[in-house]
């Protein structure tokens, strides 16, 4: 929790972004982490352009082709064919879309929820503070995945219904850092004087003492976009998270899955693109973590 | 000590009649009737449908439906299975030492590996073995295990025939349940070869469920003993003369075991969300694949209970973990006189 | 031939920002049952140099001397093997937060035992009954309870007593204080001071008082040295150093004395340039 103490006392807005960069580009993974997450981002954004193949057009003559560099594959198909014919690399890089754009949304939605209720709690106090508070533990109490896994079989599958379901799991993460944040800030002198000054409620959560919890903030979300790509690939996998054709990574998985031995391709590259993207979104977490906390800085 | 342990014990009590409320709302919340979907009958006569109405309450007003299903729960009655039309307890204890075989296994696999590596990390900090192993600690975090375990199958049952790709023993085999715990029931029937059978069937579900355990202890691992191993006391050690592996070993190792500790019981919960995706890959009967299985047949009798019996369980063992924290931290487990 | 004998002693440490030297050319020397007492504000490296006898000082650090002996024996050549036989019975260190200092995890007891197994070879009842007899040595009576006792249940006088009887377990023949008063208690201080200057003088030991308290090198030392930013200002004896300092820093130190202010304002040991007093 020594975060969310101590970031405010070096976050300052101005010289604090060139101060982080400095120590953010010191670390060689986040670094690479970073340059691997922006060509994800490109590849998602200059799909159609990128792919040499459109993502659900099953060539029926080219069912489960191995990659070009094996016996038996060609150039027309980069990382072979799927059990339909569907070209591996396309559909990937439509993939990246998918995963990014849940990451992001995932995200959003509990940073907004999280926040607001941790606002809330913490600024307010008293029996609000308790139920919230009470309701997070309570959802922290089920195991994740499986939480998400029952929501989703309340909401129904699909995409829309995973994400909410995720987004759901992850914010009591955001709430309690936002609600200690927002203790510890409060009984500070600078949210006093800005009290005396007649400040509003509003303007005193969201102007006073929220940007000073931002950092911790940042390292959470940065967390909870690589556990939500993960988390949403996992519901893919288990056929309720987005539903085929869709070209999402887990849902290929799950469709290629009876192929495993057959043809190892179509299982391996899927879980490759998942595991870079979230390994590069964690080196980043790793590296935001270290140049936004103080008490790491100093040593 | 004691006034913290009733701390906590208080602190469970909200949290234990929020899960039963949870998983009480989460009938009612599914679209479409929840009688039907309570009872799995479709096209039911308007008379078979006042029978169920008065069986599950629905008549009553909410709050007394409540309390009605909290009655039921405390007694130990989580009602049938929809499918199977057998209690819900009754087939979650069939399961139940199937998942704990495969937990205890992954857990020990995740220690017996994770500790050292992080103390190892610790110790040789900024070198290239540090670098290297939380590499593969980072690598080992961003796994997505479905994946992971389709690949050791790949691998190690395709590619080099070694283990087998599914189930808990050879079929050759039966066992009759006595423990539940393959293992040991192969071992109390004597049959040294299904013993052998049943260990390398665990082989991979272990290593596929036990990945980011292990990865969360080593990074937990080497961050506290970093922390310890500035301290004064640790410097204090040196002055005495004592070896560098005593220590590291001993004095910097035991305060570092405190935070140490909470994690790994923190990874019980993280065990019981992995063990669904690890079963469902290497068809394990245990309750991870229940569930998704219960899932997919919409044996919503069995998701509500089969929820709620999980939360309470990894509840009870957080609760347990947050006692041996106090137990092995001095500072709580004895007052300052 | 003096117990300890340094000559030109540099620390470096190897920051983020270049090569930092804590401890520049020092040279410092203490003969048995001597005590001396060194001087210097914090971050003037007083410190950097014992924890360099001592080999306690993290890898970042570069120690380099052109002599560095105890008893006649070269301690840089020593493999640290060597070192640990030597450190903890010989030589012995006690710091300056005492309740950080002892590990919290374990006993009183089996901290102190641990040092009387280590280099005494003393194991079970011979150990305990000698740890409540260093306990009583050092002003603690119910030694036989406070065994059991964890370094959070004691004050942080107590915690020093325990330090120090850890430090004279093995009837060192040096005792290095780094700061040993400065987180206790006014009250504490005086009964603490008092300890070690009586055990010094029971035992025989050499003492080297680290401090930035002139009341404290008045009070236990034979001879003094004055240090500043890593460099050593001044070298005398107790009464010449109070009566006839020679470097301006020394002076500067003694102004800024409360008992030997001037008008109304102290002055601050900043509003002087410093350099070495002739001869250093």
């Amino acid at each position: 929790m020594s975060t969310v103490t101590n970031a405010p006392e070096t976050h300052k807005p101005v010289s604090g972004v060139r101060e982080f960069w400095h120590y953010f580009s010191q670390n060689r993974g986040a670094v690479i982490g970073l340059i691997v997450l922006l060509i994800m981002v490109l590849i998602a954004l200059f799909a159609p352009v990128l792919a040499p193949h459109a993502p659900e057009l099953q060539y029926r003559d080219a069912l489960l082709k191995p990659p070009a560099w094996q016996e038996g594959g060609s150039w027309t198909y980069v990382l072979g064919t799927d059990p339909v014919g569907r070209d591996m690399l396309s559909r990937l890089m439509y993939g990246a879309r998918f995963s990014l754009v849940i990451g992001v949304v995932v995200v959003v939605l509990a940073l907004v929820g999280g926040v607001t209720l941790g606002l809330v709690a913490g600024y307010f106090r008293g029996w609000v503070d308790i139920v919230i508070m009470r309701v997070m533990d309570i959802i922290l109490a089920f195991p994740s995945l499986l939480l998400a896994l029952v929501l989703v079989a309340v909401l129904g599958p699909g995409l829309v219904n995973a994400m909410l379901a995720i987004a759901i799991v992850l914010q009591p993460h955001f709430a309690r850092l936002v609600r200690a944040a927002v203790m510890a800030e409060s009984s500070r002198d600078y949210v006093t004087s800005a009290r005396l000054a007649g400040a509003s409620h509003l303007r005193l959560m969201l102007v006073t003492i929220l940007p000073n919890c931002v950092a911790p903030l940042i390292v959470q979300a940065t967390l909870s976009f690589s556990s939500a790509i993960l988390d949403a690939a996992a519901l893919g996998f288990l056929g309720l998270g987005a539903q085929p054709p869709t070209p999402e990574w887990g849902t290929m998985l799950a469709t290629a899955r009876e192929f495993i031995l057959r043809a190892p391709w179509v299982v391996t590259f899927p879980g490759l693109a998942i595991l870079i993207t979230v390994l590069a979104i964690n080196l980043i977490g790793d590296g935001l973590r270290d140049a936004l906390d103080p008490k790491l800085k100093r040593s | 000590m004691l006034k913290y342990i009733l701390n906590r014990l208080l602190l469970v009590i909200p949290t234990l009649i929020g899960i039963t409320i949870c998983s009480f709302g989460f009938v009612r919340l599914i679209p479409g009737d929840p009688i039907l979907a309570l009872s799995g009958e479709r096209g039911v006569t308007a008379e078979r449908y006042a029978t169920l109405v008065e069986k599950y309450g629905f008549d009553r007003p909410i709050w007394e439906q409540y309390f009605r299903y909290l009655g039921q729960v405390v007694r130990g009655d989580f009602g049938d299975s929809l499918a199977t039309h057998r209690p819900v307890v009754e087939e979650f204890l069939k399961l139940f030492p199937a998942t704990v075989e495969l937990g205890i296994f992954a857990l020990i696999f995740a220690i017996v590996i994770g500790v050292p590596a992080g103390i190892f990390a610790a110790v040789k900090r900024g070198t290239w073995l540090d670098q290297g192993l939380m590499g593969t600690a980072l690598v080992g975090y961003s796994m997505p295990i479905f994946w992971w375990g389709l690949l050791m199958i790949i691998f190690f049952s395709g590619y080099l025939g070694w283990t087998p790709v599914s189930g808990r023993i050879g079929l050759q085999f039966f066992m009759k349940p006595v423990t539940g715990f393959m293992l040991v029931d192969s071992l109390l029937a004597g049959n040294f070869n299904a013993f052998v059978s049943a260990l390398r069937h665990l082989i991979l579900p272990t290593i596929v469920l036990g990945t980011i355990p292990l990865a969360v202890i080593a990074r937990q691992t080497r961050s506290a003993m970093l922390e310890v191993m500035g301290e004064d006391y640790v410097r204090t050690a040196r002055a005495k003369g004592l070896s560098g592996r005593r220590v590291i070993g001993l004095h910097a190792l035991r305060n570092a075991l405190i935070p140490v500790v909470t994690t790994i019981g923190l990874q019980v919960g993280v065990l019981m969300g992995g063990a669904i995706l690890t079963e469902t890959i290497f068809s394990w009967p245990g309750i991870g694949r229940w569930l998704v299985d219960s899932i997919y047949k919409r044996d919503y009798a069995v998701v509500q209970n089969g929820l709620l019996i999980v939360a309470v369980i990894v509840m009870i063992v957080n609760l347990f973990v947050d006692l041996l924290y106090a137990v092995i931290n001095p500072r709580i487990r004895v007052q300052s006189s | 031939m003096p117990l300890l004998e340094i000559k030109n002693l540099t620390v470096a440490f190897d920051t983020s920002v270049g090569l930092f030297k804590a401890v520049d050319g020092i040279d410092v020397s203490v003969d048995s049952r001597e005590v001396l007492a060194i001087v210097g504000e914090s971050g003037s490296g007083k410190s950097v140099a014992m924890l360099a006898v001592m080999g306690l000082l993290p890898g970042t650090a570069t120690v380099t001397a052109d002599k560095m002996e105890f008893e006649g024996i070269d301690l840089l050549k020593m493999t640290p093997q060597e070192k640990r036989q030597i450190i903890g019975r010989d030589i012995a260190m006690i710091f300056q937060e005492p309740v950080a200092s002892l590990n919290p995890c374990f006993t009183v007891g089996f901290q102190l035992e641990e040092v009387l197994g280590k280099h005494l070879g003393m194991h079970g009842r011979a150990a305990r009954d000698r740890a409540i007899e260093l306990l009583k040595l050092v002003g603690i009576k119910d030694g036989a309870e406070r065994l059991g006792a964890y370094p959070h249940q004691m004050s942080g006088g107590q915690c020093q007593r325990v330090m120090i009887a850890m430090a004279i377990s093995c009837n060192p023949k040096l005792l290095i204080a780094d700061e040993p008063t400065t987180a206790l208690d006014v009250t504490i201080q005086k009964q603490i001071l008092d300890l070690l200057v009586r055990l010094q003088a029971e035992h025989g030991m050499a003492l080297i008082m680290i401090t930035h308290d002139m009341g404290v090198v008045a009070e236990t030392a034979d001879r003094v040295i004055v240090q500043y930013k890593g460099k050593k200002m001044e070298e005398a004896d107790v009464l010449t150093l109070f009566e006839n300092p020679k470097s301006n820093y020394t002076r500067a130190l003694l102004s800024a004395l409360p008992e030997n202010a001037v008008g109304d304002r102290l002055p601050t040991v900043s509003d002087f340039v410093f350099e070495a007093a002739p001869g250093v």
